[in-house]
């Protein structure tokens, strides 16, 4: 029998907001959050700790909080998603908005109505917010450009997921504290992965040292050797065992199944004999080194399953943090913008 | 037709005669009679030419008209406007239409319709293959009779090695050129922009250079082979340049052109736009193919033009509807309207001293004709001689104007110059004797 617990009384709602403000939220300029190739320290740092407030608003009794209460956020996802869209939707409706999930099964051109047509519906039916996930790079940038409503870019094509690079931030920091020096290791196919890029941006941008590895079929071109403020600057290195050595963190990537058969990669069978992160390797690196994924996982092939699932491995924290950050992301971006305020 | 006009007063470029002086340029019945210092007018209508230079009229050897099919991007009356604003005088249409001009009614057509509605010179180019599927030969003899200038299949490569070897031979029996849009499929399969960190930043997909310079290099060696002559559309890459120079040393029959967008602009004006910033743009109207290249490839294009390797511009104008580049950047449709800002474009090339102004009114005139052998169809097209068609333009190399699409001519507004300021201008346009374009703004 299950004890029905009377929630403590709260206290009245305090002319403050129900999130702990952070210091200087003034430093927030952003309407949509498209990429985090051009963030600076002190909006990341705004960002982290605005995380950690909803972090305790998620440990509350009753994880509800009103502050974006009469805001419309709808997802338009372009792509299947269940996390990425579960955690958004969460987190507007932690936030007290409403959330509405709009499902584009195809692209906009097979469905007749442009990108720009249906995000101009969606901000006419009063979408404060609208969060997309597109299959094409640049989609976000194109909506943004035409809307008066914020973007928040959930994944678009190989470009960019930044949200995903922000709770894998956090999920570092929460075990490593500074990233700055620490040596995280990228592996997989890089080539076709937008939180890769996402991740690349923002780790470099905070002194991370990244070391990217794949074979070189999957390293997208002019990754090694760009010029200054082109390309986040990081390493290659197609040897894992070496890459891996003293790492600090190691993120594998999905390696999907058309790569395999794509000719980018000979087959299962070798790449997953030369890229695959499991216990042999991960001994070479720091003895306290964790393991990361977005997923999902492909279990056996760029990832063993004890890795998985060992004690290394901080997969589902990615996960809890994604609806966090996802919330400090909205609750961010709706001061600046929403089609109220602007 | 008949009109009498007299240019006056201005320096005179005619590449082909090596003519470059104050005269005054006497034109009546539809010819150039004169070009000499104080012609008598004798009732002539007259322009003021003073401070302007004037030259044979501009020869686009790669126009898109997209007439007939397709004449909500453009047809021939609104693209040949646009042309007499760029200063062309001479349009060669590619037969990418629908249909395909790859027989000789659909020829006909276009040139039916071009004498009724155009208001410059339209010479046609047939396609290689039927539909432009790659398989089989079209008809060549009959669109050579028909009054084709040449043979293309361009928006796409002619793929097949021993199609290309066939129509190299085929086409030869009428002195015709082979054009080769040169892209190897299977490197450049889903690209929408050049290969490199700029693709990698707007995680895009990218063709390598080595998709047009691989088939650069086969095509050469089919000229080599067989003697005929291909002539290699819109060079884009040092590669391909380099493969043009040594074939040309080697005595191959191969010719080559350009566009001002690939000597003046690179990959990052699909991220950044042609004016430059730090937002990330994806650009569709920046989206072309050949796609735009990085610096190293725009200097080789630039020496190449000017060392004479590549003989001519060539706009390779491509007008497109407003949503064919409204759209994710994946979709949106390939090409730049290009007509209307060759001069001010290539004009940069001069301002910084890459090129000389009489070698770059070369490269759109005698150059042009020359490469394709045009003046076998149109007697003293590309010159100032006397007899020659009265194609004449005047351009300001240094007046400044702002490019604002919605003003251009060409239903293809698409353009990645919009709001660029750009230094030379053409002030007047008149195609055989007729004056077909003048500038909004006084004549100096």
């Amino acid at each position: 029998m299950t004890t029905i617990r009377t929630p403590e009384p709260r206290p009245a709602e305090p002319a403050a907001p129900a999130i702990a403000p952070s210091p200087d939220e003034t430093a927030w300029r952003r309407r949509h959050l498209l990429d985090l190739d051009d963030f600076g320290a002190e909006e990341i740092e705004l960002l982290m700790t605005t995380t950690d407030a909803m972090k305790e608003v998620l440990a509350r009794e009753v994880p509800r909080v009103p502050a974006l209460r009469g805001s419309t956020i709808i997802t338009l996802f372009y792509e299947n998603s269940t996390r990425t869209r579960s955690s958004f939707e969460l987190a507007g409706k932690v936030l007290g908005a409403d959330v509405i999930n709009v499902a584009a099964s195809s692209s906009s051109v097979t469905k007749g109505e442009s990108l720009v047509d249906t995000v101009k519906t969606l901000q006419a039916i009063g979408a404060d917010v609208i969060i997309m996930r597109h299959g094409r790079s640049g989609a976000p940038y194109l909506a943004a450009r035409h809307a008066v409503c914020s973007i928040v870019n959930a994944g678009d094509g190989l470009h960019a997921h930044p949200t995903q690079a922000l709770l894998d931030l956090y999920t570092m920091r929460a075990r490593l504290g500074d990233v700055r020096g620490r040596k995280v290791v990228i592996v997989g196919d890089v080539l076709h992965s937008r939180v890769a890029r996402s991740d690349m941006w923002l780790l470099t941008s905070l002194g991370a040292e990244v070391v990217v590895c794949a074979p070189p079929t999957l390293i997208p071109q002019g990754l090694a050797g760009a010029g200054e403020g082109q390309l986040p600057p990081v390493r290659v290195e197609t040897d894992l065992d070496v890459a891996v050595r003293d790492a600090d963190v190691v993120m594998a990537l999905r390696m999907q199944n058309e790569r395999m058969t794509g000719g980018f990669v000979p087959g299962v069978r070798e790449y997953s004999r030369l890229y695959q992160v499991n216990a042999g390797r991960l001994a070479r690196a720091k003895p306290a080194a964790f393991v990361m994924h977005p997923g999902p996982m492909n279990e056996g092939i760029e990832i063993s399953h004890e890795v998985a699932h060992g004690l290394q491995s901080q997969v589902e924290e990615q996960v809890a943090n994604g609806v966090a950050v996802r919330m400090a992301v909205l609750w961010l971006i709706t001061r600046v913008g929403g089609r109220s305020r602007t | 037709m008949s009109e009498r006009l007299v240019i006056r007063g201005g320096r005179v470029i005619d590449p082909a005669r090596r003519l470059d002086e104050i005269a005054d340029v006497l034109v009546e019945d539809g010819q150039i009679v004169e070009v000499a210092r104080g012609v008598a007018g004798d009732g002539a209508r007259e322009i003021d030419a003073r401070g302007l230079v004037v030259a044979p009229g501009f020869v686009d050897v790669h126009t898109h008209l997209r007439d007939p099919g397709l004449e909500y991007k453009e047809d021939i009356a609104s693209g040949t406007r646009a042309a007499a604003r760029g200063g062309f005088t001479t349009v060669c249409a590619m037969p990418n239409t629908q249909p395909a001009m790859d027989n000789r009614a659909t020829v006909e057509y276009v040139l039916r319709k071009a004498a009724g509605e155009a208001i410059v010179r339209v010479l046609p180019i047939g396609a290689v293959s039927k539909d432009r599927a790659g398989r089989a030969l079209a008809e060549l003899g009959d669109l050579a009779e028909t009054g084709c200038i040449g043979f293309s299949d361009d928006g796409a490569p002619v793929g097949d090695a021993t199609l290309m070897r066939r129509a190299l031979e085929y086409a030869s029996a009428f002195g015709l050129p082979v054009i080769d849009h040169c892209e190897e499929p299977s490197l450049s399969h889903d690209a929408v922009m050049h290969e490199g960190w700029v693709a990698t930043r707007l995680g895009l997909r990218g063709a390598p250079a080595a998709a047009e310079s691989s088939m650069v290099e086969r095509d050469v060696a089919l000229a080599a082979a067989t003697g005929g002559h291909v002539h290699i559309a819109h060079v884009s890459t040092r590669a391909a340049v380099d493969a043009v120079r040594r074939a040309k040393a080697r005595g191959v029959q191969v010719t080559a052109e350009v566009t001002p967008h690939h000597l003046t602009l690179t990959d990052e004006t699909v991220a950044f736009g042609a004016r430059g910033g730090d937002a990330l743009l994806y650009d569709t109207d920046a989206k072309v193919n050949p796609p735009l290249r990085p610096q190293d490839d725009v200097d080789a294009c630039i020496d190449g033009l000017a060392d004479g390797t590549i003989d001519c511009v060539a706009t390779d104008h491509a007008p497109h509807a407003l949503i064919e580049k409204l759209c994710e950047f994946d979709e949106a449709a390939f090409g730049i309207s290009g007509l209307e800002t060759a001069f001010g474009l290539c004009m940069r090339l001069v301002h910084a001293g890459r090129l000389d102004l009489a070698t770059l009114v070369e490269r759109m005139t005698i150059g042009p004709v020359r490469a394709l052998g045009l003046d076998r169809a149109v007697p003293g097209i590309g010159t100032l001689a006397t007899g020659a068609p009265a194609d004449v333009v005047l351009v300001d190399p240094d007046a400044q104007w702002l490019v604002e699409p919605e003003r251009f001519a060409s239903k293809g507004k698409n353009t990645p110059l919009a709001g660029v300021t750009l230094r030379g201008a053409v002030i007047a346009t008149i195609a055989a004797g007729r004056l077909v374009f003048e500038s909004e703004a006084e004549l100096v």
